[in-house]
């Protein structure tokens, strides 16, 4: 099939950068949305025009390391997909395709298509883990999980990082990406002992890089991994509780 | 080239016990005076880098990705094995270890082997403390699905991303460790060279990949984590940016290379569907416990599935292997399927598969338990293919997965260099030459937090009170040199094909003659003509963009010239081999009914290969495999 | 953490731990606005629907309708001055909207500056009207509510304004088809803006159970219904003749 890409094209951080069209002609309907650009910077190679600089890594949708603003959609067209597992079959034959960056404060461009989203490891650094040494774990089966609370949990931590609720989010938030780890660390009987200091911790660092929640639920729609706001509303009433029972980060 | 394995004295049972109390250590206020690095944050990495910042090392992490969360153990579907027993159904560590050993058909080191069946349950217990949520049933406690080669219910799993959730859990364990101040983590940095100083290694070179700064780092020793190599075939279930360079500069720099042509080939992959494709998905392999393989059994016969009666199917691996049926091991599975397609057999508009059936498990457990098991898998197979696995087969066949091969290591995980540890899929150490599924989980955690961390304490200890080299020291600075000439060389070919035109070339030929089987004859054709394709790529190569900003063209660039160099050494290594094991399969050895025939009395050992020059003939070093507590037999899965 | 130069720049400061009292410490994050908002808005939001069903009085005719203004002035009295419970009412919902406004406008102007770029092409999947429309609908209603106490409790549109007589002040002003327009354009703002609102405040406080979201919907909308029929239909009420 034959396509039209108009591509945000950004040299730096510091340079300006504006949208180049480019032809993707006689593309498979089978190619991936990430295929196609390869084939298209092939074609720019031979043509000499440096590719366009955009990521990827494991290009079945659970790496996170992909993302693009698809026609104003994150990750493109389709519910709960990331931009990889997209396909051309969803497009029709001589449709136009605007791909941009990632944009929020929190996610500064390095090129292209590619923004640094290190926040996100600031976040969970900031507690977004059990502190357990190794080798310290009790036996597993000793601590029974129900299952309810088990799944929910798989739920939360099924996040893959990849920043779409940011990118979605009017505010450039990123409450649903802290709330799914605090959700899923919190929720389980291992996360209990740090939860409010880890409550606090990260909501903070949080706060440092990203905006704030306004209820659109845009992050809802654009996750590939279809988490909930419902995670939002758990963190909202954990970072309330710390605060008002003074349970303080130490 | 002398390889010592170091294999501790005594029963096999009391070797990793006894082998702990005798290691030297380092005590816990020494421990700060020492530093490692640790490349690659996967599973493997990751959980060491953690664990040794732990203990109190000073720990350097270094990743080409952005953040240690994207490694490809992310990738990892089906789950992680461990010898808990919790099914009661006759596990222990003893099956674990036996399956282990079988299922890489005897080509393995029993002690490696035994360790890891042992830690394998510490593994359990240690992510789950983490907060890894594991499948549960409904009394809360653990659940287990059964896997390929098994016959005993001994992996634990999370929904179909369990190589997410433990990857997770080390994730957030080394970032408590950047939290703490023990590791300092570098990302979008990848190491070019490791740097050899009197003959130890101490220290790496890297290329930052968003500036193109080169810097050197010291330290006391050095930890490859850096993963397997199955992208020499271009097409395989890698992530896009997998890749050898670290291995390989390793083993330039005199690292042996072991087993290089003992890759796997996975037997549950979406087919391919056309030249653009830039990689293929694996479907998991925990769906063969409720999907039935067939094909039709008249290769003429072009109706849909579902118009295909019983009759005229042909349930091949039920038929071949009864006692395991769809659950025989991966290099079983994959060259039945091979069989079955290039036998005409092939279904799908390329005719390159074979239908993985759901409708009778669907039937029998109905829709709702199908998708609760398998509901992400299914949804991601409609993604990819516009097909409803509900409604139609999923069309399966084998792909590249997994590189069993890697740097060779004795059993404290060093390999010939002293100092240069390697762990997780980047050694070669415990899946001989097949891996049971669920089985990659288990090595890189079962290496990074519970092998290493010990092991290395037993050769930094007498190095007490020594400083690392300062990183101005020539070493260094003739790394760095190398480092930036290779990166000029391929900026300055400005050839007329671009990189991934030349990957693609590569893995063709690597897949058509040192993939699911191999002849002497094609082997050597391979070795000629990637000789060949190798003299063009560095004469024809195009690298547009410059240095200093991200450049992904020249990232490849780097990382396919040295798959040039592995893809010759894998061909080469299955030359040698003249029998038939695991995922490597030579025709010229398979019995009447066409199963791998192996030559314990010639090939019972590694192969150690050491690097000799670019097109050079390596030199090879055997390791005897010793087999004292399994006996040697042929593989039966019938 | 990566060796480059440009990492992400944080543009909100640590809240300095310890040096604060607690609640302006938590006032000072995102999180605690948000918290002070919903809390604001569930005291705002009783208070408007309180304040509707009140005024059906109007209905009743002016005996009823006086009674109940001279009763509110009556409140805990004599315990309390004349009118005194009346002014504890005004100025808790005077401090609950100077709140409500200060935390809207600060988070804001945060958002603001976290959201530097916009995209060129931008097509929204959960907004709605309501939600976007929610800083406007805020302006609307806060210019209202100027209006509507100079209006009806400080009788600046009514030469003929009496204190006693609020059943004839409410006439009075909506016989005029600009106020009674004014009253109809503001209370419709003031349903969009409760819609958002209450849904949000159970986001917002965290009162979140699987079993009942779906219900946080219903309720926002029954609310946002409720306060706008009444509210409107006095207006249409005297417009119409119904009332007069």
């Amino acid at each position: 099939m034959d396509l039209t890409l108009r591509v945000w094209r950004q040299p730096s951080p510091d340079a300006p950068g504006s949208f180049e069209t480019y032809p993707a002609e006689d593309i498979d309907e089978h190619a991936s949305l990430l295929e196609m650009l390869d084939i298209v910077n092939d074609r720019l190679t031979e043509q000499g025009v440096e590719p366009i600089a955009f990521d990827s890594d494991c290009r079945e949708g659970i790496c996170g390391t992909c993302g693009v603003m698809v026609d104003g959609k994150a990750h493109g067209p389709m519910e709960n997909t990331a931009a990889c597992q997209v396909h051309l079959f969803n497009y029709r034959d001589g449709d136009t395709i605007t791909l941009e960056p990632w944009r929020a404060r929190g996610f500064p461009l390095r090129k292209d298509l590619i923004v640094d989203r290190s926040a996100f490891d600031e976040i969970i650094s900031a507690g977004g883990y059990v502190s357990v040494n190794t080798g310290s774990a009790p036996e597993a089966n000793l601590t029974p999980v129900d299952k309810g609370t088990a799944d929910l949990a798989f739920d939360a931590a099924a996040c893959i990082g990849c920043g779409a609720c940011v990118a979605a989010c009017p505010n450039g938030a990123a409450h649903l990406f802290t709330s799914a780890k605090l959700s899923q660390l919190n929720m389980l009987p291992q996360g209990q002992p740090e939860r409010y200091a880890r409550t606090q911790r990260m909501v903070t660092i949080m706060e440092e890089y990203f905006g704030s929640c306004t209820n659109y639920g845009e992050c809802q729609a654009a996750c590939p991994q279809d988490i909930s706001i419902d995670f939002i509303a758990m963190m909202n009433k954990d970072y309330r509780k710390s605060k008002f029972r003074n349970r303080r980060a130490s | 080239m002398q390889l010592d394995a170091k294999i501790p004295d005594g029963p096999l049972e009391e070797k990793w016990d006894n082998h702990r109390f005798s290691m030297r250590l380092v005590n816990p206020n020494n421990k700060r005076k020492f530093s490692v690095i640790v490349v690659g944050t996967g599973l493997a990495g990751a959980s060491a880098a953690a664990t040794l910042g732990e203990l109190g090392y000073n720990v350097k992490a270094f990743t080409y990705h952005d953040s240690p969360r994207r490694a490809h153990s992310i990738a990892a579907q089906g789950g992680i094995n461990a010898a808990k027993n919790y099914q009661g159904d006759g596990d222990s560590v003893f099956r674990l270890f036996h399956d282990t050993i079988k299922g890489g058909d005897y080509r393995s080191r029993e002690a490696n082997v035994y360790r890891l069946a042992q830690v394998s349950v510490d593994i359990i217990d240690q992510c789950v403390a983490q907060g890894v949520p594991f499948a549960r049933d409904y009394g809360g406690l653990l659940d287990n699905r059964s896997f390929g080669g098994a016959q005993v219910s001994r992996t634990f799993y999370a929904k179909g991303q369990t190589g997410q959730q433990l990857l997770l859990g080390a994730y957030q364990a080394l970032m408590r460790q950047v939290d703490a101040g023990s590791v300092e983590l570098h990302t979008k940095s990848e190491m070019l060279e490791v740097v050899k100083v009197d003959g130890e290694a101490r220290g790496i070179v890297v290329r930052n990949l968003e500036t193109g700064e080169v810097t050197s780092h010291a330290a006391h020793a050095v930890v490859l984590a850096t993963g397997g190599y199955a992208s020499a075939y271009f097409l395989s279930t890698m992530a896009k940016n997998s890749n050898v360079t670290a291995a390989w500069r390793a083993h330039r720099k005199g690292a042996a290379f072991a087993n290089p042509s003992f890759t796997q080939i996975h037997p549950t992959c979406i087919p391919q569907s056309g030249d653009y494709q830039s990689k293929l998905t694996l479907m998991s392999e925990s769906l063969r416990n409720d999907g039935r393989i067939w094909v039709p059994a008249d290769p003429d016969d072009e109706r849909a599935p579902a118009d295909i009666p019983e009759a005229e199917r042909d349930y091949y691996l039920e038929r071949i292997y009864p006692s395991f049926g769809n659950l025989a091991p991966r290099d079983v599975s994959s060259r039945a399927a091979k069989r079955m397609v290039d036998a005409g057999h092939g279904v799908g508009p390329r005719k390159n598969g074979v239908y993985l059936d759901f409708s009778d498990a669907v039937g029998r457990l109905g829709q709702d338990k199908i998708a609760e098991r398998y509901g992400n898998l299914f949804e991601m197979y409609q993604k990819i293919t516009n097909e409803n696995p509900y409604d139609v087969p999923m069309r399966i066949y084998p792909a590249p997965h997994y590189a069993m091969g890697g740097l060779w290591v004795d059993y404290n995980l060093m390999t010939t260099i002293p100092g240069l540890f390697s762990i997780g899929e980047s050694n070669f150490s415990d899946h001989g030459a097949n891996r049971l599924g669920a089985s990659a989980l288990m090595q890189g955690l079962a290496d990074g937090y519970f092998v290493l961390p010990y092991t290395i304490g037993d050769y930094l200890a007498p190095h007490l009170g020594e400083s690392p080299p300062p990183t101005d020291h020539p070493a260094f600075a003739e790394a760095e040199a190398e480092v930036r000439d290779k990166v000029n060389g391929l900026l300055s070919v400005n050839g007329t094909r671009s990189v991934d035109s030349f990957h693609r070339d590569l893995g063709k030929i690597v897949w058509d003659y040192c993939g699911m089987a191999r002849t002497e004859q094609g082997l050597e054709k391979a070795r000629s003509e990637i000789q060949a394709l190798r003299d063009e790529y560095h004469k024809d190569v195009r690298v547009l963009g410059e240095n200093e900003t991200i450049n992904q063209s020249l990232e490849k660039a780097g990382r396919v010239a040295d798959f040039f160099e592995l893809a010759e050494l894998m061909t080469i290594d299955a030359l040698d081999r003249n029998e038939s094991c695991g995922g490597h399969f030579r025709e010229e050895y398979q019995t009447d009914e066409g199963e791998a025939l192996r030559d314990d009395e010639h090939y019972a050992y590694v192969a150690a290969w050491g690097f000799e020059g670019t097109g050079e003939d390596p030199s090879l070093t055997k390791e005897h495999l010793a087999f004292e507590n399994v006996k040697l037999a042929t593989r039966s899965y019938k | 953490m990566a060796d480059t130069q440009q990492k992400p720049t944080a543009t909100t400061p640590p809240p300095k731990q310890g040096q604060r009292s607690w609640i302006a410490e938590f006032y000072g994050s995102a999180l605690g606005k948000k918290y002070a908002m919903a809390i604001t808005g569930i005291v705002l939001l009783a208070y408007v629907v309180v304040h509707m069903i009140g005024n059906l009085k109007l209905y009743q005719g002016p005996e009823e309708i006086n009674a109940y203004a001279e009763w509110l002035r009556q409140i805990a009295y004599p315990a309390l001055p004349e009118e005194g419970g009346l002014w504890i009412f005004r100025v808790v919902l005077g401090g609950s909207v100077l709140i409500h406004i200060h935390a809207a406008y600060a988070l804001w102007l945060d958002n603001r500056r976290k959201r530097p770029a916009k995209y060129e092409k931008r097509d929204y999947v959960a907004v709605n009207f309501a939600n976007r429309t929610m800083r406007w609908t805020g302006i609307i209603i806060a210019l209202f509510i100027i209006f509507h106490v100079a209006d009806l409790t400080l009788g600046a549109t009514n030469p003929d304004f009496d204190h006693a007589d609020v059943y004839g002040n409410i006439v009075a002003s909506f016989s005029d088809p600009l106020i009674a327009g004014i009253y109809i354009v503001a209370n419709l703002a003031l349903g969009f803006h409760i819609f958002h609102g209450a849904w949000s405040l159970f986001q917002t406080m965290g009162w979140n159970n699987r079993r009942f979201n779906h219900w946080r919907r219903y309720l926002a909308v029954a609310l946002a219904v409720v306060v706008v029929v009444g509210n409107v239909s006095f207006p249409l009420a005297v417009l119409t003749g119904v009332v007069s």
